[in-house]
């Protein structure tokens, strides 16, 4: 005869990845290393966004990229041609990096270099809306962009996106003067899911808003640096 | 679908909490998890992989309760609470203000198991 039983459990359904990703961030935190994860929809311009970004701040920081990818390595020989180390993670038929898949991107890494010597490590997720937001990597920041020709309904749609990210791009706004669309309807849709984040359009292609998100990304590494957390490493 | 990976997690907290009772083995009868209005999981799909990942395992059998827990926003003007909507911008009614304060809505939540232990030696399910 056995008594039934309940145990209490109160755990994260994600508390696997959510250690790993711990982890993770005790590395970055330990190498005084800024992680942000870069998500959006496929073709959002994500790559664009990097090769520009890397460009201008090639003076200022030193960078690495961890590249996901369902299949190709497409984007990654884009980035490595801005003259980055790039690591490929290529995700198979999962929709989003994990915590497991950027611990074994930074394995790779550290092969290449010491990652004490990086300032920035851009984690460039799988195109998709949906499953990157639920699955943290060790990041800092999360960034979501958001181009103008996906329609300002999206931030609605896909509000828990939105709602995790620190800062939310508006890309491609050299497009507008030919799309039925407001600036100011995108910007208060993401407003409505998320009333703290920094938002910032910008135009990879016309260059309009970058200086702006460049500063973003120069005060985000300041303010690690100003501020490292304490550092506790625990065992995998 | 994603959710095959929130499955794959949600074993390896199975097996871990497996290994509290050692040597004696608990055969789980249900595991019960909040899921939140205000998150990327699909209950019935969770459910659907579930019952094919734990085929075999030592949790063959064991079901898996999905206990819904709806978004519920606070205003932060008025601190009245609120069913946010995609239609109403998620903002409150009460003061129009956005949706600043979640105060549920992102469970997910391995929230208890119900079990009997045996002695039978079996074999942990594989995450990978």
């Amino acid at each position: 005869m056995h008594m039934p039983l309940e145990d209490t459990l109160g755990l994260n359904l994600l508390a696997a990845n959510q250690h790993q990703a711990e982890h993770n961030r005790a590395h970055f935190d330990a190498w005084s290393l800024l992680c942000l994860n870069v998500m959006s929809s496929p073709g959002a311009g994500k790559t664009s966004l990097l090769e520009h970004t890397i460009t201008a701040l090639a003076s200022d920081l030193e960078m690495a990229v961890l590249e996901g990818d369902m299949t190709t390595q497409l984007d990654a020989q884009r980035l490595e041609a801005v003259g980055v180390p790039v690591i490929p993670i290529t995700t198979g038929r999962a929709c989003h990096l994990d915590a497991a898949m950027v611990s074994g991107g930074l394995s790779l890494l550290q092969q290449r270099l010491d990652p004490a010597s990086l300032d920035v490590l851009w984690v460039e997720n799988v195109g998709n809306l949906v499953c990157p937001a639920e699955f943290e990597v060790g990041e800092h920041r999360k960034v979501a962009l958001l181009s103008v020709t996906e329609g300002d309904d999206k931030p609605l749609k896909y509000p828990v996106m939105f709602r995790e990210a620190d800062c939310v791009l508006i890309t491609k706004t050299d497009l507008l003067p030919y799309l039925p669309v407001d600036l100011q309807r995108f910007e208060a849709h993401i407003r409505e899911v998320n009333p703290r984040c920094t938002v910032l359009p910008v135009s990879a292609t016309s260059g309009d808003g970058l200086e702006a998100w460049y500063r973003w990304v120069l005060s985000s590494c300041a303010a690690l640096r100003a501020d490292p957390s304490p550092c506790v490493l625990v065992p995998a | 679908m994603h959710e095959v990976d929130m499955t794959k997690c949600l074993l390896l907290s199975m097996n871990e909490w497996r290994t509290r009772h050692e040597p004696a083995v608990p055969t789980v009868d249900t595991v019960h998890l909040q899921v939140g209005a205000f998150t990327c999981v699909e209950p019935d799909q969770l459910v659907f992989t579930w019952q094919a990942a734990v085929r075999g395992s030592w949790l063959d059998g064991a079901r898996l309760k999905i206990e819904p827990v709806p978004l519920v926003g606070r205003c932060v003007v008025c601190s009245s609470t609120y069913a946010p909507s995609a239609e109403q911008g998620y903002r409150s009614p009460c003061c129009e203000h956005p949706m600043e304060e979640i105060e549920s809505g992102r469970e997910l939540r391995i929230r208890s198991v119900d079990y009997t232990l045996t002695s039978t030696p079996l074999t942990v399910a594989s995450a990978s």
